[in-house]
């Protein structure tokens, strides 16, 4: 068995494995009312893999939760419905119909005024409206800096807020999640994952993935050297006409206006692998909304946004 | 990379790496970020793009000239980047073709042991970094005794700056004896010394052409290496069950993880606390069934009897069972802003496990910097100490030193939910070492003059009630009894501490020689005020319930009980109805059988000004009126 190095010891994935199933665990245990945020993305897909597998043979205790900014890609909503689907998952989709209704969107409004609207202020509502007093993300702590010093259980004040400063210890597999009415923990069972370690599960456990993931001729408009791809009629006419078919794949995905591809022949994991080991650019530099500001995603998360 | 990678070789290979969570104790002048960055940057793992926005920062913020400031790839969050220090721990990742390493970086000011701890907990390896210039200093005897209090057992001490000591081999090994002398007294098993130059890149992935003295290991090498497999304890089964699985009826299973030792199939399990038995008929692991499962697995076992089991209790081999005890010794770090209050029942969260805790008394404070003992009353944010503490209900445990994770142990405030404290169990506690509490001159004082040590806040905060009598006055049939033993339910209930008084009781032991008569009625009406004083000051709620016929006499007991605390309750009923309600007494006195029974041959006088009036002959008294009047008074519960 590959998994296990010698008699009695593991190898680092499934050491890995080991402490996000403990922690999701813990959090089924503690928690009147958890939520696993979902954001499609191939983090998220392997934080519901990890979810799937601690509660075997039940059904996972918790819903799926995700907040759909109405500008995703049309991929990633297909992909959503069917995943959850076919492996019996609650779901629970949330948008801010107020910010639907206004027009909100990132061609009109720009980025910053777009996830604001739609994506962060539309979590804390859903967030209030279900009552969640602990929420699954599936952020990683190598991802950005600021997130270096992230906790497995982050807490957030009553209003979703996060302070640096206020930031309980974390020692040992000891979790504290004691809370107040209307404060929650936000939970980040994949915090030690690296970008290797969730191709590599992916590989390893045959987890689908958004196929976006994977390099193929797409429709990309070239936006002050962000590559958009052109998803869906709402993108303004001027950009579309400028639109060319380019082998292009995704390393992050998000709001197709905001999500920059790159432009790659890797059309399997072990290709992304390869091209990771090689590349140039770490993961998030192909989010457009970490440049609006030094610190941003800090400034983001200090707002409720993970 | 080669580009010829063939990536699946890449990827299988990679699979087989096992994981090592070290961590890195040093200030910002010992280069101790630089190392890290040199680690991470010497194994590639900087992506380019990071070092791109590097240089836009350290062009505005650098701290080292023209070069590279390695320092800021790692610090992370905004404000500490403008102070230029590391105020908390940050987690780094690399990997090597040999191994995967988790880094918990922490900053190695005084006021910020906190985030060592914390990092240390977690951590396999600690590297302490030592600047040559400077050898061993009070930082580093904080940072040797933090790493071998959370029972690190492998150090490696990088004495760092070597190229401005002139790769000076008798520096090195000055050093190396200085620090040996002062660990002699610590438990640290391994301890390994590498001269480096974290700046130049020298020893550290690369052994140096500067120092041929040096045969040993560089830094990486070393790391790579070592090893730490073995450290786990793989000799007693403990497995905290977590979380019950129950899909169906047929299917049961006990989620966990493996805390310490082997399970097989076919073992025979032990239940704590029920202490029944059974068989394991399947151990789930994320990847379908095993025969066998060590730490630190989290797996799902199934048992051959049907046994409750709930979260909380722990599966251990029969033979090889934890300690079960309510009262342990641990060495505590205090980590909240908000000081220690010895008073406080913290919740004690210890592996799955939340009970309620108290600190019973502190044996000696630790200074960190001179490992020297004293006594402490109360500890503040990043003190440490050794302490004793009880629980309400037991907790299954094994010292910390043979096993972190039953050893192991946090306080959390009951108020603000933080964790306010971290702990390590030292060992069985012999009762007879209980420490009684610290005695001084003040204490002694205070005994003497027969003074509880105990202050009237402490009983407050403790009982979340203020010890009071209340006194329910009236005519024999009113109903007083049935008054109080409601009463005395309905605030047990509500989790007040009381005890009830009532006539009969009293008469049949404390006052057993007295009779009726006015003389021994007072008498008796004297023992019990004074009871109910004691209680009182014990913090303890008193419901009493007497005749207690005249104003004089109530008087009397209102003086012994303490003005403040004596709260009058007066049934206001008709003799009529009395007599209706409990007519054996009064039939009684009707045919001379029996003397002094108030409002028929002896004066009944009504209060004059009682706290609260129940006028029982129209409406039956309601507790819910007395509880509200306990309320508003601030007695029960305690605002």
């Amino acid at each position: 068995m590959a998994d296990q190095l010698n008699n009695y010891s593991i190898n680092n994935l499934r050491e890995l494995e080991a402490e996000a199933i403990y922690i999701i665990r813990e959090v089924a245990s503690e928690f009147e009312k958890p939520v696993m945020l979902y954001s499609i993305g191939k983090d998220s897909s392997v934080m519901v893999r990890l979810a799937e597998k601690a509660f075997y043979p039940g059904k996972v205790p918790f819903p799926l939760m995700h907040i759909d900014s109405k500008w995703k890609f049309q991929e990633m909503i297909e992909f959503r419905e069917k995943y959850t689907k076919d492996n019996n998952w609650d779901l629970i989709v949330e948008h801010n119909i107020e910010g639907f209704e206004a027009g909100i969107g990132p061609f009109t409004h720009g980025s910053k005024v777009h996830t604001d609207v739609m994506k962060t202020q539309a979590l804390l509502q859903a967030l209030d409206k279900h009552r969640f007093d602990a929420a699954f993300g599936g952020a990683r702590r190598d991802e950005e800096k600021s997130r270096a010093k992230e906790r497995i259980f982050s807490f957030r004040d009553k209003f979703h807020q996060w302070d640096p400063k206020n930031q309980r210890p974390e020692l040992w597999d000891i979790y504290n999640t004691r809370v107040h009415k209307g404060e929650s923990i936000r939970v980040f069972p994949i915090s030690n994952w690296t970008e290797l370690d969730i191709w590599q599960y992916i590989r390893l456990e045959k987890i689908p993935i958004v196929p976006l993931y994977f390099a193929k001729k797409r429709p990309i408009v070239d936006i002050d050297g962000n590559l958009i791809m052109v998803d869906d009629d709402r993108m303004p006419a001027e950009l579309v006409a400028k639109a060319q078919m380019r082998m292009v794949r995704f390393r992050t995905l998000g709001c197709y206006p905001l999500t920059g591809a790159i432009e790659s022949e890797a059309d399997t994991i072990e290709k992304i692998v390869e091209e990771m080991m090689t590349v140039t650019k770490s993961e998030r530099t192909t989010r457009v909304i970490d440049f609006d500001q030094e610190g941003s995603m800090e400034q983001k998360k200090r707002e409720g946004y993970f | 990379m080669n580009t010829n990678l063939d990536i699946n070789h890449f990827l299988d290979q990679d699979q087989k790496k096992d994981l090592l969570r070290l961590l890195t104790a040093g200030s910002v002048d010992d280069g101790k970020s630089t190392l890290i960055g040199r680690l991470l940057f010497d194994s590639k793992k900087i992506y380019e793009d990071q070092l791109s926005a590097l240089e836009r920062d350290s062009k505005r913020m650098g701290h080292a000239g023209e070069a590279i400031d390695y320092a800021l790839l790692l610090d992370g969050l905004k404000a500490e980047r403008e102070q230029g220090i590391t105020i908390d721990v940050a987690y780094r990742y690399f990997s090597t073709s040999k191994r995967k390493f988790i880094i918990a970086d922490t900053p190695g000011h005084e006021q910020y042991t906190r985030n060592m701890v914390t990092g240390a907990s977690t951590a396999n390896l600690a590297i302490i970094l030592i600047d040559a210039r400077k050898g061993v200093i009070t930082q580093t005897k904080r940072h040797t005794f933090l790493v071998s209090l959370l029972g690190i057992k492998h150090v490696v001490v990088a004495v760092n700056k070597m190229d401005l000591m002139e790769y000076s081999e008798s520096t090195f090994n000055t050093i190396c004896a200085d620090y040996k002398s002062f660990t002699t007294t610590l438990s640290i098993p391994d301890i390994t010394f590498i001269p480096l130059s974290a700046l130049k890149g020298e020893n550290v992935v690369e052994n140096s052409a500067n120092m041929p003295w040096y045969h040993g290991k560089c830094l990486l090498e070393f790391l790579e290496s070592v090893h730490v497999v073995s450290d786990r304890n793989f000799e007693d089964f403990r497995f905290p069950v977590q979380y019950v699985l129950r899909p169906s009826l047929d299917f049961r299973g006990f989620s966990g993880k493996i805390a310490s030792g082997i399970v097989r199939k076919g073992d025979e399990l032990m239940v704590l606390p029920s202490r029944k038995k059974s068989i394991v008929t399947e151990i789930i692991t994320a990847n379908g069934t095993t025969d066998y499962a060590f730490p630190p697995q989290a797996v799902t076992i199934t048992l051959k009897d049907e046994i409750d089991i709930s979260r909380g209790d722990m599966l251990v081999h029969p033979d090889n069972q934890p300690r079960f005890e309510r009262q342990f010794e641990a060495m505590l770090v205090w980590m909240d802003e908000k000081k220690m209050d010895p008073n406080t029942q913290f919740f004690i969260k210890h592996s799955a496990n939340t009970s309620r805790a108290r600190i019973d008394g502190i044996k000696y404070r630790v200074d960190v910097n001179t490992l020297q003992q004293s006594d402490c009353k109360a500890f503040s944010l990043n003190e440490i100490g050794r302490v004793v503490i009880t629980t309400n209900k037991p907790l299954f445990f094994d010292p910390y030193h043979k096993n972190h994770s039953t050893g192991a142990f946090i306080l959390i405030d009951p108020i603000t939910h933080n964790t306010a404290a971290v702990g390590m169990i030292i060992d069985k506690l012999n009762t007879n070492d209980i420490p009684s509490r610290i005695t001084d001159p003040e204490t002694r004082r205070m005994i003497d003059s027969g003074q509880s040590l105990i202050g009237r806040d402490e009983l407050e905060k403790r009982y979340q009630q203020k010890g009071v009598t209340i006194w329910i006055t009236g005519l024999h049939g009113s109903g007083k009894n049935v008054l109080a033993y409601n009463l005395e339910r309905r605030l047990f209930d509500s989790g007040a501490t009381v005890v009830l008084l009532e006539g009969s009781t009293v008469r049949a032991g404390l006052s057993r020689e007295l009779d009726y008569s006015p003389a021994d009625r007072a008498e008796h009406l004297r023992r019990v005020a004074h009871v109910c004083k004691m209680l009182n000051d014990q913090g303890i709620i008193v419901v009493a319930s007497f005749i207690s016929p005249t104003e004089s006499i109530r008087q009397q007991i209102s003086e012994i009980i303490g003005n403040e605390r004596f709260h009058l309750i007066l049934m206001r009923a008709g003799l009529d109805y009395c007599r209706t309600n409990k007519p054996e007494l009064y039939l009684k006195v009707e045919k001379g059988e029996l003397r002094h029974l108030p409002g028929v041959d002896e004066a009944y006088e009504m209060p004059e000004s009682p706290q609260l009036t129940f006028d029982v002959t129209e409406k039956q008294a309601d507790v819910e009126v007395l509880m509200a009047y306990l309320a508003g008074q601030n007695i029960f519960p305690l605002e």
